[in-house]
């Protein structure tokens, strides 16, 4: 019951302080972070357990990098070397060295000096990337330097933990540097080590590749989505084990995973699986950042503590502003880039805890340091509120529709890759846009892949999934599931709550039209309509009516027929197939007769028949 | 103020670049309708009923298309084919058109001195063009000889394009005021010529 007691009140925080600051226009991080101040050194509700929260909630962060790895095609890792070392390394490195610089001066020891100086280096990853993607700046050309760097941070990450001991001044007091540093490999031999840390890399990238595709598509196969999600945290789960053994970050193991299982036709489903965790988990997190924060040390020592935080900030961003100007970034989008990196990040807490215990830095240093990186994550929000409200309508607000560089023409998603959708897809993809292909059938999938279709595994009813195959962005839906419940659920939804995009839907019959049209889709198409036409009309050919003739009476059928479903769905809305709809289903197909057979008639002026008619006899002299 | 109605008749206008140009200028006057007929009607299914209420509705028509084998572009000629009914634009109690103008502004790609009678074609476009004017007078219309915009294919790159988009302003505002000189247009080779000594100078109109 403690646990649940526990949960309750962390719940409680979230629900109540998130939408309050989402309402103010806070940013949500900011609201958990308040949230966390309030139960704890507020209202004392929790205490000295958020320590450990803290340390599960970190697992959110590893989650993150999982799905962060998803996103990254290592094609589009490819693509940002160029920002993601230079901008991303020249960061840490300057960084780095300006602290070091500092610390040097206030009288610190050299490795202490460095240490603090890599640890404070480091963004915070977890409060940037959640408040870039919630503010639609992910795309943007300063929201991607800033993944940049902070992707490049989070891989220096494991370097500095192996750095660390190596930088002892004091006594290493053990057991803090073991729960992080964890693993039975501190026995063996240096080469050993490094052999076992290759080659867990290497299963990670081998398993990724070769042995979890079939092993999910074996579980999708039993069609139970609790057991994908399962299967899905077993693997995020296990190999943050397996990483922590070998004594490497969680985080870059799963982020590997994530980078390797980014082509499968399973990563749409693995996202939106691990997604709420990950929201979850990281909200508990900045909660514990806030109920960690120490009031007493707080108030003892303000001008030390907050000028810290104030002094970090600067330094950072004044790094930050002069790297991101020779990265080409300017005015307002510079201010966005240095604004949103300048704190520190929650990677410090970890590396602070194993650098006390390594003896690198003295208990003092990290308890005040602690509290002032707490500080400057607290004040980021803040920074983005800045730069919100006074920063981009100064230099003009970003044009909504404005293309970035990195924005991807329109793209597509097509829902049910049967034979129709394969179709579309097919068009659409040898006219050069990009699609994404969902389909609830691993079978048809694992199909389609052969043939070098991109598509992916995943119930596309579900708004978390149709989220990760990026609705947001996509400019058409084609919606051609099978299951007719489950096309109409989807077509509602994305009218719903993705408005911009366009809804092609394919209809299995003519009342399915009415259901899809009254689900919001924009265009409807029978799926057996038009090739009927077709073959209607090559008969017609082949009982002697002239090909042109043929195409004639078909173009007409069909403009009837599209006129008669227009012209049939208010009976039906009223009703149903009821008595008014049949008589004026009736109705239709007289007058369709008439049509057909107008050419028979006298009249050759009718007007029915227009088109290529020649004028009536005698009157070829005009004037 | 007159209407003009703007039938534009390009089917590859991924590689235009003249037309596009000059349409998207018309789109922007006050008076002008433009139409693009193989977006309206991409599978030539043109829809008469809608083509003729157009009509009806303005006073000028201008067809505004690329010069194909010293004509239009198909569609265009698909939409005299359907829309130009007997009954409504000639023949028997057709009289739906009767005092409109119609003219053909186009892009051409030989140069000017071809379209000669010493020319290497040996013919004014405007000749060329004689079945757009014998349709215009058996539906009882004027026509205006042809807009054009000689050698088309290096219009950009020889600076010629801003100066005829400005003319097709010019002359698209004319028309809608009631400032070009109808009588004098009618006995030209062309509008392009010497567009700006066909307008009614302000002191005759008063």
């Amino acid at each position: 019951m403690a646990l649940l007691q526990g949960a309750f009140v962390y719940l409680v925080a979230m629900v109540v302080a998130v939408p309050l600051a989402k309402r103010l226009g806070l940013g949500s991080v900011l609201g958990y972070l308040l949230a966390g101040i309030v139960i704890g050194p507020a209202l004392g509700i929790v205490g000295a357990e958020t320590e450990d929260v803290k340390h599960f909630a970190e697992f959110g962060v590893v989650m993150m990098l999982f799905l962060i790895g998803l996103e990254l095609q290592p094609s589009m890792l490819w693509r940002m070397r160029s920002r993601l070392l230079g901008l991303g390394g020249l960061q840490v490195a300057a960084t780095t060295t300006a602290i070091l610089s500092i610390s040097l001066a206030m009288g610190l020891p050299w490795q202490s000096a460095l240490a603090v100086g890599l640890i404070l280096a480091l963004s915070s990853t977890a409060i940037v990337l959640q408040t870039l993607e919630e503010k639609g700046w992910m795309k943007t050309t300063p929201g991607q330097s800033a993944f940049s760097v902070l992707l490049f941070q989070d891989i220096a990450v494991i370097p500095m933990i192996a750095l660390l001991p190596l930088l002892a001044v004091h006594q290493a007091s053990h057991g803090a540097a073991n729960t992080h540093n964890g693993g039975g490999l501190e026995h063996l031999p240096g080469w050993l080590q490094g052999l076992a840390i290759l080659g867990v890399i290497a299963a990670i990238i081998l398993a990724g590749r070769y042995l979890m595709r079939p092993v999910f598509r074996f579980i999708a196969a039993a069609r139970l989505r609790e057991i994908f999600s399962a299967a899905a945290l077993l693997l995020v789960v296990g190999i943050a084990l397996a990483m922590d053994r070998i004594g490497l970050s969680p985080a870059l193991g799963t982020f590997l995973a994530g980078v390797v299982l980014s082509g499968s036709e399973f990563r749409h489903e693995l996202e939106s699986d691990i997604a709420p965790f990950k929201g979850l988990l990281l909200g508990v997190f900045f909660i514990s950042v806030g109920a960690g924060i120490d009031f007493d040390l707080l108030f003892g020592r303000p001008a030390t503590i907050f000028g810290l935080a104030a002094g970090l900030m600067a330094v950072k961003l004044i790094v930050l502003l002069i790297l991101g100007r020779i990265f080409g970034l300017r005015r307002a989008d510079l201010w966005l880039f240095g604004l949103s990196l300048a704190q520190a990040g929650e990677f410090a807490f970890v590396l602070f805890g194993l650098a006390q215990g390594g003896g690198v830095l003295s208990a003092e240093i990290t308890q005040v340091l602690t509290l002032a990186v707490a500080i400057t994550m607290l004040l980021t929000p803040l920074g983005f509120i800045v730069y919100e409200k006074l920063i981009a309508p100064r230099f003009g607000r970003r044009d909504e529709g404005q293309a970035d560089e990195i924005d991807e023409p329109g793209s597509a998603i097509i829902a049910g890759v049967g034979r129709f959708g394969q179709v579309v897809n097919r068009m659409l993809t040898a006219n050069g846009h990009t699609t994404v292909v969902l389909d609830y059938d691993a079978d048809m999938i694992e199909l389609v892949r052969r043939f070098g279709v991109r598509s992916y595994y995943g119930d596309a009813t579900r708004p978390d999934l149709l989220h990760s195959a990026g609705a947001e962005n996509a400019t058409v839906l084609v919606a051609a599931l099978d299951d007719r419940e489950k096309q109409n659920q989807l077509v509602e939804h994305m009218a719903r709550h993705h408005p911009h995009c366009r809804i092609i839907a394919r209809a299995l019959d003519r009342h399915h039209v009415y259901e899809l049209l009254d689900a919001g889709a924009h265009h409807v198409e029978r799926e057996l309509f038009e090739s009927s036409l077709s073959a209607g009309r090559q008969a017609l050919v082949e009982l002697g009516a002239h090909p042109f003739k043929a195409e004639r009476q078909t173009r007409a059928f069909r403009e009837h027929d599209r006129r008669t479903l227009g012209a049939l769905r208010e009976n039906w809305q009223d009703g149903g197939m009821d008595k008014s709809y049949v008589a004026a289903a009736r109705g239709r197909a007289d007058e369709l007769d008439q049509i057909m057979q107008s050419d028979r008639a006298a009249e050759r002026h009718d007007t029915s028949d227009r088109g290529w008619v020649p004028p009536s006899k005698g009157d070829g002299e005009s004037d | 103020m007159h209407k003009v109605l703007i039938l534009f008749a390009h089917p590859r206008t991924d590689r235009s670049e003249v037309n596009t140009v000059l349409a998207k200028a018309a789109r922007e006057l006050d008076g002008v309708t433009v139409v693009d007929l193989y977006a309206e009607y991409p599978t030539f299914e043109i829809d008469v009923e809608r083509e003729q209420q157009r009509l009806l509705e303005h006073d000028v028509i201008v067809f505004q298309h690329p010069v194909y084998w010293y004509s239009c572009p198909a569609l265009l000629k698909e939409w005299q084919d359907l829309v130009l009914e007997h009954g409504f634009a000639y023949g028997e109690g057709g009289t739906a058109l009767e005092g409109k103008v119609l003219l053909n502004a186009v892009s051409a790609g030989a140069r000017r001195e071809v379209y000669c009678r010493n020319g290497g074609y040996g013919y004014e476009l405007r000749e060329f063009f004689a079945p757009f004017e014998q349709t215009a007078g058996l539906c009882r219309m004027r026509y205006l000889p042809p807009f054009v915009l000689y050698a088309a294919g290096h219009a950009v790159d020889e600076d010629r394009l801003e100066d005829h988009t400005a003319d097709y302003r010019l002359l698209l505002r004319a028309l809608v005021e009631g400032r070009l000189d109808l009588d004098r247009a009618e006995r030209q080779d062309t509008l392009s010529d010497n567009l700006r000594d066909l307008m009614i100078q302000a002191t005759e109109v008063e």
